[in-house]
């Protein structure tokens, strides 16, 4: 069995949060960079709702993976697409699901290649909790804890669904 | 995947066909060429940034070991090495130790116990990097740049991302190689590159004492007239005239030669009008190809060798992560089987 989480609900939750951060913090125009595959679904949807007419940025951290040395390189990377400078700029780094930090601390390394931005916010759909490296998000649509066996699977992008599968599906 | 112990696919693919040396296009899928093509795409997206570097390779050690001269290979690969992260080390063995005696044997050893990870070779023997593949110690990669008239992998890759960049893909496409073939292991790359991605037709161009005798097994037609063979071109590939390799009279002269088969205004104006001009490099101008051309609108050589860092940082990581996935099944087997 797969149960179904209201994507709309998390979405809502992750649109007020980034908004009173934004607010708390006096940031008037920040642009938002989408972890490829389901961070950038977000991200997309994040944008129309945040009314950020600025086009996202697309990251892909194949190159930046802290597990090359064990599985080698993802045949599948695609290039990362950043349509803007991100020289000191207010970045909102999104992702669909964090769990162990490891994708967050590649994308970090990688940003940096581009330039040193002002601040970067971390936003996911969804936290797991399970936390291997000292990153937490700022804003997250749900904190979620999952059985042993069940895994949390997107699919995008249009409509986005968050299904919780158990093992095997 | 099956291995085939006739293909040298042995060699250069682990057991679930990722690559672990690049010595030979022979034997290469279609999908495994198009995610080298892929990979390289994001790699030119690397090159583009204000650090134009990645942590791919970094703590390794690549070792370019050029048994003959090149400067554009040599410098691409060294490039590609260092924006990997990795450490290079640029072996001239022209100048080395082989010259006090050292045999090629003698020479790798001494490498591998400076603990290297890759080594990129060049040599005028065809298949002296399948001899290293194969005696090399388990987990070092190594990388064909240039053996004999036999291979010229990577060249051959950087211009079929070139020509897709350009045309968009393989199908349809009408593609010449003009010139020296005899002597050239980029022709037979290209050839194997271009027939297994799907081009259309693929016409070789030459006088026939510049061409190999079996040409045709190769599959390409051939052609002695250029005019007739430039009719709708959508690429043209000139192939640099060696003459340090030229024993005896192959051709009347260099002037006859750039009348009969030289690119100029003129025999260009015959293929198809968004027709691009390649060359893998160093270009004699007015012996194969026209100034104007070389440096014309249709001219894609500089792209090549841009395009050329990044199909080598596609193949080295890409060669390198087979190599270390591999060992890592290897160790988790063992564990394994102590478990049991």
């Amino acid at each position: 069995m797969s149960a179904l989480l209201d994507v709309d609900q998390l979405m809502d939750k992750l649109e007020a949060g980034l908004r009173r951060l934004l607010t708390e913090r006096g940031i008037e125009s920040p642009v938002l960079i989408g972890i490829r595959t389901g961070g950038v679904w977000v991200a997309d949807i994040l944008g129309k709702r945040l009314g950020i007419e600025e086009p996202f940025g697309k990251l892909d951290i194949s190159f930046y993976r802290d597990d090359f040395s064990r599985i080698g390189l993802n045949p599948k990377v695609t290039p990362s697409s950043l349509p803007f400078d991100t020289e000191d700029r207010d970045i909102i780094l999104v992702d669909d699901v964090i769990m162990s930090g490891r994708t967050i601390r590649a994308a970090m390394n990688e940003l940096f290649d581009y330039g040193r931005p002002a601040s970067i916010i971390l936003a996911t759909l969804i936290d797991l909790g399970a936390r291997e490296l000292p990153i937490q998000p700022d804003v997250a649509g749900q904190a979620l804890t999952l059985e042993a066996q069940q895994r949390v699977k997107l699919r995008g992008p249009d409509p986005l669904r968050i299904e919780i599968q158990a093992a095997g599906q | 995947m099956t291995a085939n112990a006739a293909s040298p696919n042995h060699l250069q693919l682990t057991r679930d066909g990722q690559l672990r040396h690049f010595l030979t296009l022979d034997g290469l899928s279609r999908d495994l060429l198009t995610d080298i093509l892929d990979t390289a795409d994001s790699f030119i997206e690397v090159g583009e940034r204000s650090i134009k570097k990645v942590p791919l390779l970094r703590g390794r050690t690549v070792v370019n070991l050029f048994f003959e001269s090149s400067t554009r290979t040599r410098s691409t690969f060294e490039l590609a090495a260092k924006r990997l992260s990795a450490d290079v080390l640029n072996l001239d063995i022209n100048t080395s130790a082989t010259s006090k005696g050292e045999s090629l044997s003698d020479t790798l050893l001494n490498l591998e116990a400076m603990a290297s990870d890759m080594f990129v070779v060049r040599h005028a023997q065809s298949g002296a990097p399948h001899f290293i593949a194969e005696s090399v110690t388990p987990g070092v990669a190594i990388i064909n740049a240039g053996d004999g008239r036999h291979a010229h992998p990577t060249q051959a890759m950087l211009d079929m991302l070139t020509i897709r960049q350009h045309k968009g893909a393989f199908e349809g496409l009408k593609v010449a190689i003009v010139g020296d073939v005899l002597h050239s292991r980029v022709a037979r790359s290209q050839i194997r590159a271009l027939n297994e991605l799907g081009a259309e037709q693929i016409r070789v161009i030459a006088p026939g004492t510049l061409l190999p005798s079996d040409v045709e097994s190769l599959g390409c037609t051939v052609e002695y007239d250029m005019a007739r063979g430039m009719k709708d071109l959508d690429v043209v590939i000139m192939l640099r005239l060696q003459k340090e390799r030229m024993e005896g009279a192959l051709l009347p002269s260099e002037r006859e030669f750039y009348r009969l088969y030289g690119l100029s205004q003129d025999k260009l104006a015959l293929a198809h009008p968004e027709c691009i001009v390649m060359h893998p490099g160093p270009i004699n101008r007015g012996v194969e190809i026209e100034s104007s051309v070389a440096d014309g609108p249709q001219s894609v050589i500089l792209n090549q060798v841009t395009n050329g860092i990044a199909i080598r940082m596609a193949v080295m990581s890409m060669a390198m992560g087979g190599q270390v996935a591999e060992r890592q099944q290897k160790l988790t087997e063992l564990t394994e089987r102590g478990q049991a």
